[in-house]
């Protein structure tokens, strides 16, 4: 029985961890090109609404999933616009994509609450989800989490290997001398901003069509901004992300945990876990100055003006 | 064809424009978005930006959204001058309220003149409280005040429904998530016999005379604006930045934290889940759009404060979801961000047009 508790318990920290990894992924890239966009909330958001809303009247939950990332990287291009287009703060840009996300999606998605779906069922992968305790831990999730797995992979290797992600990392340092070498410094940040916008998208598509399948106003509970933590927690390194989204979901079920082994504690209080676990982990990685600014790029949120 | 140059000075002019028209490119969006909701379109605009405000009690209703929401503007207009993004105006109004209802329910069998000014206190020191934990966490760990004030937001949510599911629960209460009727002794007293105005409005006008005169006319003011301006300026002369940062986060959670205890014990009369509509995020929005000047934020509550009773309003008359209140929020900012462009750049006709005396700069 101890074993198969903490199978299940593994699980569902990977399940919870799953929509973090994969806006905390964007945001990443995003950042490493020295773009801060606070406004992953939003953007989750309105990926969720709008993913839940196509699957439900389409019947498909691939198209589902399209649109929450299409609508996440729309979202990304109006703040692509505002930030770097009209060079506004990028904090506030950020926070006001939060507050706009925030109230479209409850508007847009007023009639929807309520309304369930059939979400993405657990597709057993043949042979690897036999393995014991591995295979059905890792090998017995939906699509989405395999995705995730694969985009963490593609990340880590379009960072450290390609030529754009090389390019992308040197915009993030020093934009000034990336111009000087004649790299296009807006239209990666351009791109590194909706690549944000599609994984945050993407994010809230898995909370409204897999997690929880369903539509409810603010759903996403400050995700995208625990996400922003998450990118400070692995020091920008893509490598680092994954261990801190679960976690991350490890903090947000322990809800569950201590009531399975039949501690009662309202649940209210344990709901405030994943944010004072935030807060701790925030003070540990920062309160070493010279870390910071050894780990974080160098340009990061401040705005570039081209010279004309 | 048009260019875009940059203005060799700032432009003062756009810096009082840009909000008007932010709010005018709002409501033409809004009048678009009527449109495609299948309203006329100008009936939709007077149903949201006239009709509340159409009679004496809508008027009154005005005041009583503004205050909450213009205390905790003034409050974070002083942060941002300072470069502290504070964003927990919210929590901090949370948790005020849910200390000053601690404070009121013990005071339920009290009589006397001096209840009221306590339960205020307690309310203005949970939100100072909940405005220092971020400072410290600030000025001795290193840590990024927006993350930490978010994430207090929610704690401090989730601590308020702790309160009422548990012990701030009414033993009376058939089991709502609803503490107790505060006692007469411990509720606002009303300035206009059959409205909500309680003297809370006068404390958040008297808030935006103090916040003027600290900003501008004291010593403090002084270094909270050089703080902002330039950190290494405020260094180089001496001053404290960790103990400003204190100040300014401390001084919002204050203000934040009186707004909140001036809902439960004013307008609503009790600790409910719902204190607030979001006033502590729609203040953020106000900060900017008032320009961080005290006047301007005075102005932009009022704007504000009209924008959630044009949601309400247009629920009841036009059947539309309330939820448009935060469409217009979230525009309303987009769009002055982006109309702030203008007040460092501006828009030229091709150089056939212009007169060649304006192209050396």
């Amino acid at each position: 029985m101890d074993m198969d508790f903490v199978i299940n318990v593994l699980y569902a920290m990977i399940r919870t961890g799953t929509p973090l990894l994969i806006v905390a992924l964007g945001e990443l890239v995003c950042e490493r090109s020295g773009v801060l966009n606070l406004g992953q909330e939003g953007m989750m958001l309105v990926g969720a609404v709008c993913g839940f809303i196509v699957a439900l009247t389409s019947g498909s939950l691939f198209l589902g999933v399209l649109a929450a990332i299409l609508a996440g990287c729309l979202m990304a291009l109006l703040f692509g616009a505002v930030a770097l287009g009209l060079s506004a703060t990028q904090v506030a840009t950020g926070l006001a994509l939060t507050i706009l996300g925030t109230g479209l999606s409850a508007f847009v998605g007023e009639s929807f609450v309520g309304q369930t779906l059939q979400g993405f069922k657990a597709l057993p992968i043949p042979f690897l989800s036999d393995i014991p305790l591995l295979g059905p831990l890792l090998f017995n999730h939906d699509v989405l989490v395999y995705l995730s797995f694969g985009l963490f992979a593609g990340v880590i290797w379009f960072l450290r290997s390609t030529r754009a992600g090389l390019m992308l990392k040197a915009i993030g340092e020093t934009p000034e001398s990336a111009t000087a070498v004649g790299l296009p410094v807006m239209r990666v940040r351009y791109l590194a901003v909706l690549f944000g916008g599609g994984m945050a998208g993407l994010a809230g598509g898995y909370l409204s069509l897999a997690y929880t399948p369903l539509w409810a106003e603010g759903m996403t509970a400050g995700r995208g901004w625990i996400a922003l933590a998450l990118v400070v927690f692995a020091s920008w390194r893509a490598e680092r992300v994954m261990f801190g989204a679960y976690l991350f979901g490890l903090a947000s079920i322990l809800h569950l945990i201590v009531q399975g082994m039949g501690v009662s504690i309202s649940s209210n209080l344990l709901a405030m876990l994943p944010y004072v676990v935030t807060i701790l982990v925030l003070v540990l990685l920062s309160s070493n100055k010279a870390r910071v600014r050894l780990y974080a790029p160098a340009s990061l949120g401040k705005p570039f003006h081209r010279t004309q | 064809m048009l260019r875009v140059e940059k203005r060799p000075v700032e432009s003062r002019l756009m810096g009082y424009l840009s909000p008007v028209l932010a709010a005018v490119l709002t409501l033409v969006s809004g009048a678009l978005l009527f449109v495609l909701l299948g309203q006329r379109p100008l009936e939709g605009l007077y149903a949201f930006f006239v009709m509340p405000v159409s009679d004496l009690y809508g008027l009154s209703e005005l005041g009583v959204k503004a205050a909450p929401i213009l205390l905790c503007a003034m409050g974070l207009a002083v942060c941002y001058r300072a470069k502290v993004w504070n964003i927990g105006a919210e929590g901090q109004l949370l948790f005020g309220a849910l200390t000053g209802s601690w404070a009121a329910l013990q005071f339920l069998e009290t009589e006397g003149a001096w209840v009221l000014p306590l339960v205020l206190l307690a309310g203005a020191l949970g939100g100072m409280f909940w405005g220092l934990l971020p400072a410290l966490l600030r000025t001795h760990f290193n840590t990024n005040e927006i993350l930490t004030t978010i994430m207090l937001n929610y704690i401090a949510l989730n601590m308020l429904l702790y309160g009422v599911h548990g012990p701030l629960k009414d033993p009376q209460g058939y089991n709502f998530p609803e503490s107790a009727l505060f006692s007469e002794s411990t509720l606002l007293p009303t300035l206009l016999e059959g409205t909500r105005v309680h003297i809370g409005v006068l404390f958040a006008l008297l808030a935006v005379a103090v916040v003027w005169v600290l900003l501008s006319r004291t010593f403090v003011g002084f270094q909270v604006r050089v703080l902002g301006l330039d950190a290494r300026a405020a260094h180089y002369a001496g001053f404290h930045e960790k103990r400003l940062v204190i100040f300014v986060l401390v001084l919002c959670g204050g203000l934040a934290g009186l707004a909140g205890v001036l809902e439960v014990t004013g307008p609503i009369g009790q600790l409910v889940p719902q204190v607030s509509p979001g006033y502590g995020y729609a203040a953020i929005i106000v900060a900017f759009l008032g320009r961080l000047h005290p006047v301007g934020i005075l102005l932009a509550s009022l704007l504000m404060a009209l924008v959630y009773m044009g949601g309400e309003m247009v629920q009841i008359e036009l059947g539309l979801p309330q939820a448009l209140t935060g469409l217009f929020q979230g525009m309303l900012l987009l769009y002055l961000l982006a109309c702030d462009f203008l007040i460092h750049y501006r828009i030229r006709l091709g150089a056939a047009v212009t007169a060649p005396a304006s192209q050396g700069a």
